[in-house]
């Protein structure tokens, strides 16, 4: 359990896709229309996101930059800091990214070792599609209870100088194995982990879910937020009705069970839950599934991991 | 909880495929596709005088290039995805396959992407097409001769 002092989040910017505005994200700080971007290909497209959203965050007190997005070698994000002459960190842990780069961005301000950082995390629909499942233009069935990867790029600078949110405390995860092989469930798959660091933050903090205002999960879906809930109920008899998934809220005309992606969460919390006044205490589970393509080809299960956060909106 | 009582509390709460409404959309569209087909065949013999056997072979042609053609256009992966096998295992479905690969590494260079991967999906049924055939007719030659 990290305790942060004088941790504050006090701007961000959102770039999201054309199918993210047709389904009620509103408020964002730009839509791209066309999934290319202008540009040639779906990855140069991700980058010119990344960018995108770095120029408009990035400014002279801007110390580190720590981020991450789904394409292999975190292509994107090596792309996108070019040139921009400020220390840059990748990390990786698939839809947890956001949560893993947020607190290690924390970490880095409360030790004092900078004043202000921004931590990015994207993904594109269709680099993902690519790289994880198959060609863009391919017509794979997806069955219901799969999830759909959003486009979307989130840059969220964290400082010192006290703003309306205050960073509270994080947790970092443990990895789980989920037992489930079938990449199409990434909600069966992230709901033990995200289970697993709800006990033990609630532990570890002494607190109930009550205490909380809501209590926010990635992109379980809405498969993974029944089974979620089911977990905590049998294994650990905690009844939760303020929960709310982020991935569950898009894409309900398409029979997918949701959004997946590192800037679900993100996106979600920026757009609709700090300008909403009944959350201020808010507790945010990034979920992850450590899905790797070669070792679910070899017949191994799919490990989880899940990074708490919590934020009081003041 | 243990692997076994976890994969049952998944398939407890995983939705169910409507598998029967699958396979009636698949039946529907293989049906009229082959129905499309033959009709196509009997004007190519009538009107282009050109025996059955190469009017079978231009009637593949034309299924190659509608479904490689509307792949490239952009909307026959959401055709596929609502008739699902009434589309994939008729030959529309080799060509949908090699033309999205296709348009997915056209920019990746031409040996590394597209030489590379244009078999990604269509591969494997040339690979176990071809062995299976090699079985079927030394099976044939067994019975027949």
């Amino acid at each position: 359990m990290f305790n942060f002092k004088d941790v504050y989040l006090t701007d961000y910017f959102i770039v999201a896709g054309p199918l993210e505005k047709e389904h009620d994200v509103k408020k964002c700080d730009m839509y791209i229309d066309d999934y290319y971007f202008g540009e040639k290909t779906v990855e140069d497209a991700e980058i010119k996101m990344q960018r995108t959203v770095l120029n408009n965050l990035v400014n002279s007190n801007t110390e580190l930059i720590i981020g991450g997005d789904l394409t292999n070698q975190l292509t994107a994000l090596g792309s996108s800091t070019i040139n921009k002459n400020i220390p840059v960190l990748g990390i990786y842990s698939a839809c947890a990214t956001m949560s893993a780069s947020f607190l290690t961005l924390a970490g880095f301000i409360q030790g004092k070792f900078i004043r202000e950082g921004i931590f990015l995390t994207s993904s594109h629909n269709l680099a993902a599609e690519k790289q994880f499942r198959f060609p863009v233009e391919y017509g794979a069935p997806k069955p219901y209870r799969s999830t759909f990867t959003a486009t979307a790029a989130v840059g969220i600078k964290l400082s010192k100088t006290s703003s309306k949110i205050k960073v509270v405390n994080g947790l970092l995860g443990k990895v789980i194995d989920s037992y489930v092989k079938d990449v199409h469930n990434m909600g069966a798959i992230m709901a033990p982990g995200a289970a697993t660091t709800l006990v033990d933050y609630l532990n570890q903090s002494k607190t109930e879910v009550k205490d909380y205002d809501l209590i926010i999960t990635g992109d379980l879906g809405s498969t993974g937020s029944e089974i979620f809930k089911e977990i905590l109920k049998k294994e650990h008899n905690i009844k939760i009705n303020n929960h709310l998934d982020a991935g569950a809220i898009f894409y309900k005309d398409f029979e997918y069970a949701g959004a997946s992606g590192p800037a679900v969460l993100p996106l979600i919390l920026v757009t609709r839950i700090f300008n909403n006044k009944k959350y201020k205490k808010i507790l945010c589970l990034a979920t992850g599934s450590l899905h790797s393509p070669v070792l679910v080809n070899q017949k191994h299960s799919v490990p989880t991991i899940c990074h708490a956060i919590y934020l009081e909106v003041v | 909880m243990n692997k076994k009582e976890y994969l049952k509390l998944v398939k407890k709460f995983t939705p169910k495929e409507k598998k029967l409404k699958n396979a009636f959309n698949a039946f529907l569209m293989g049906g009229t596709l082959g129905f499309i087909a033959d009709g196509l065949k009997c004007l190519i013999v009538k009107w282009a005088h050109i025996p059955i056997k190469e009017a079978t072979t231009w009637v593949l042609i034309i299924y190659i290039f509608l479904a490689s053609l509307f792949t490239g256009l952009g909307f026959f992966d959401k055709l596929v995805m609502k008739f699902k096998c009434g589309l994939i295992v008729p030959i529309t479905g080799f060509a949908h396959s090699i033309t999205s690969s296709a348009l997915d590494y056209k920019n990746d260079g031409l040996i590394t992407g597209l030489g590379g991967y244009l078999f990604r999906l269509a591969g494997c049924i040339l690979l176990y097409g071809i062995i299976a055939a090699f079985f079927l007719a030394i099976l044939k030659v067994i019975i027949y001769v």
